[in-house]
């Protein structure tokens, strides 16, 4: 006869996992609330605004030819703004982290200035610039560029306002860097160029497009600076925000929020595909798993 | 291919990173630059490299002046303590590399850089791996697929930075097993640098020791072990007892013990350092007909196969320390506070350096 031992094992119980900051529901929560009642209540209060119109009603203040050239210009310029932002404020992390020079401290500091300043103060020191009559607005008109009060000069508000974005988000990243990669790539052969693109430039990926994200972002909502240098005529150089901002002088608050409706969406929607950009190139980084 | 390092000299500000130093080493060899952190060893490897520029002296490879070669066409593979691996790229990619950066004329095409990953992964023996991403390997493994990259472009020479300085104990000695073996079947000329006097000694076939950046010593492992031409070498490679004595008219004094020291019969009462090392220190129970001294012993450990003893001499405030086999030990059957008779055998003196 063989006897059968029936040990009485307690059931077998996941012990949780204990981490050294606790508090994930309570962090969650507040984040949650948080979000809330900055983000979420007050746009969603655009949203029930908006349903007092029809939806016909709707459809007809969102695309009138004014306001759809309004949307091409707002979001054309914006990233039009963040492409240069991207490229020149890559230019300038590197020159920033890479070389040192008498005065780099203060290139590093003139970076921030953008965000400083008051954005008209930006927008009618730009307008001054580049009018007819100014500085660089007398060398660029007898050459056919007209830079103020056009499309042209949206762009270069937008990339004014946009510069800290890219390089304040690349800077770190390039500092840590590691040299050895770069001189692993050069001891196989790589030239400097081939170093670049293919070692640096794709561990700079996911900052470089956060920075471009940010400065998108920043640009499409930028009201104070643009009017000034906009010129701000209907079809050529209307900014969105700015056909807001009348049909609320005109009290007509639904128009208004209907606009602000299809600006959050059309936001929403860019950055939500520039934050899928980043998960895809940050998993090719390895470093999610 | 041979390398041969000519009086290179490199200062960093007011530190004198190396000295004038000369190094051969021949086609085919393994050789370790070995000394303590600080000693200048990187430095030399690097400026082998052209990853950094001599302040003088000149580098040969085959023969040939290479000072002013950039390091694109010097044909080294150069493997980084830290791995330097390309993060965002697959090790297919990562070894691959050296081959794609090619320009067109000399490029291989895609079927046969594709041939020769997988060989070098195979050789490596990580093929399995080709898909994954660096920051999903072991430490281990990171090292490689680093040497697998680095012998994709066929270099020359190999150089290695302190390949396993930053691996565990047990993956280094697999892994320093595994480099000699790879060596042994591609004969490819190699310089690594290193802090552990073990791992030199198990796989180079030649040890240059440095310190201060000053070459110390340069021979075979076995030489350099045996026949310690400095102080700083004899310190440096393995444990070893150090004896203050006074040579007089050629023969070194410590304790009761006298020693000859060729080549200094001239010499009058001048102090000196007197070496052994702890395995060359003989014990016995009683006084027997060879000079010893007297010690008590105040400390054993065991360790593993060995035994060490620390020994308080009874003329002295000195501490010796002994090294017996488990055997000898049982054979001696000692303990902690027991008296015993001890002989050092091998003895190197050196003359103090006066200052």
């Amino acid at each position: 006869m063989t006897q059968v031992i029936t040990a009485n094992h307690p059931p077998l119980r996941k012990r949780k996992q204990k981490n050294v900051l606790p508090g994930f529901n309570l962090s969650l929560g507040y984040t949650i609330l948080y979000l809330s009642l900055i983000v979420l209540i007050p746009l969603s209060a655009a949203f029930i605004k908006t349903t007092e119109l029809s939806f016909a009603e709707f459809w007809e203040t969102v695309t009138t030819p004014r306001v759809v050239a309004s949307y091409q210009l707002t979001f054309g310029a914006s990233l039009i703004g963040a492409g240069i932002n991207a490229v020149f404020g890559l230019l300038t992390a590197w020159v920033l982290v890479r070389y040192s020079f008498p005065g780099k401290k203060i290139v590093d500091a003139l970076v921030d200035l953008p965000f400083a300043l008051p954005t008209a103060v930006a927008g009618i020191a730009l307008t001054a610039i580049f009018a007819g009559n100014g500085w660089l607005g007398s060398w660029l008109e007898p050459l056919g560029i007209k830079v103020a009060f056009t499309p042209l000069g949206v762009v270069v508000a937008l990339t004014f306002i946009g510069l800290p974005f890219v390089v304040r988000t690349v800077q770190p990243v390039l500092e840590d860097l590691e040299a050895e990669a770069e001189e692993a790539a050069a001891s196989l052969g790589a030239n400097r160029w081939q170093t670049f693109s293919r070692v640096i430039l794709p561990a700079l990926y996911p900052a470089l497009l956060t920075g471009f994200a940010l400065a998108f972002a920043r640009a499409v909502g930028e009201y104070g600076s643009v009017i000034f240098i906009a010129g701000n005529m209907p079809m050529v150089s209307e900014i969105t925000p700015l056909i807001i901002i009348t049909k609320l002088e005109q009290y007509d608050y639904a128009g208004a929020t209907a606009v602000a409706v299809v600006m959050l969406v059309i936001s929403f929607a860019l950055l939500l595909a520039i934050n899928g950009l980043q998960w895809w190139s940050s998993r090719r980084n390895g470093s999610a798993r | 291919m041979s390398i041969e390092i000519r009086n290179i000299t490199k200062q960093f500000g007011n530190f004198n990173a190396l000295n004038n130093v000369s190094v051969e080493v021949p086609s085919g060899e393994l050789v370790a630059l070995l000394g303590p952190s600080g000693c200048g060893k990187t430095t030399l490897l690097r400026i082998i490299a052209g990853l950094e520029n001599s302040d003088r002296g000149s580098i040969l490879f085959h023969g040939e002046e290479a000072t002013d070669r950039d390091v694109r066409e010097r044909q080294v593979g150069f493997v980084f303590q830290h791995y330097a691996l390309f993060r965002h790229m697959t090790v297919f990619e990562n070894v691959a590399f050296g081959l794609r950066v090619r320009p067109k004329k000399t490029r291989p095409t895609e079927a046969e850089i594709h041939r020769r990953v997988h060989e070098l992964l195979n050789l490596v023996q990580l093929d399995w791996l080709a898909d994954r991403y660096p920051p999903q390997l072991s430490g281990g493994q990171r090292q490689r697929i680093a040497l697998a990259r680095a012998l994709a472009v066929e270099p020359k020479v190999l150089l290695l930075d302190e390949p396993f300085g930053a691996l565990d104990a047990k993956v280094r000695k697999d892994l320093r097993r595994w480099l000699r073996r790879l060596h042994d079947e591609l004969h490819i000329t190699s310089v690594f640098v290193t802090h552990d006097q073990e791992e030199a000694l198990e796989v180079a076939d030649r040890i240059v020791v440095m310190n201060q950046g000053n070459v110390e010593q340069i021979g075979t492992p076995q030489d350099v072990y045996d026949h310690p031409a400095s102080p700083f070498v004899y310190k440096f490679l393995g444990n070893v007892n150090l004896f203050h004595s006074r040579v007089h008219a050629g023969r070194a004094q410590i304790g009761d013990i006298e020693v000859a020291l060729e080549g200094h019969q001239d010499t009058e009462d001048s102090p000196a350092s007197a070496y052994v090392r702890p395995h060359d220190i003989d014990i016995q129970k009683t006084r027997g007909e060879q000079p010893a001294f007297e010690a008590v012993i105040s400390y054993v450990h065991s360790l593993g196969p060995l035994v060490r003893l620390e020994l308080q001499r009874a003329d002295h405030t000195d501490i010796v320390e002994a090294e017996l086999t488990r055997e000898k030990f049982k054979e001696l059957a000692v303990g902690e506070g027991d008296t015993v008779f001890v002989s050092p055998k091998n003895v190197r003196v050196f003359l103090d350096q006066t200052a």
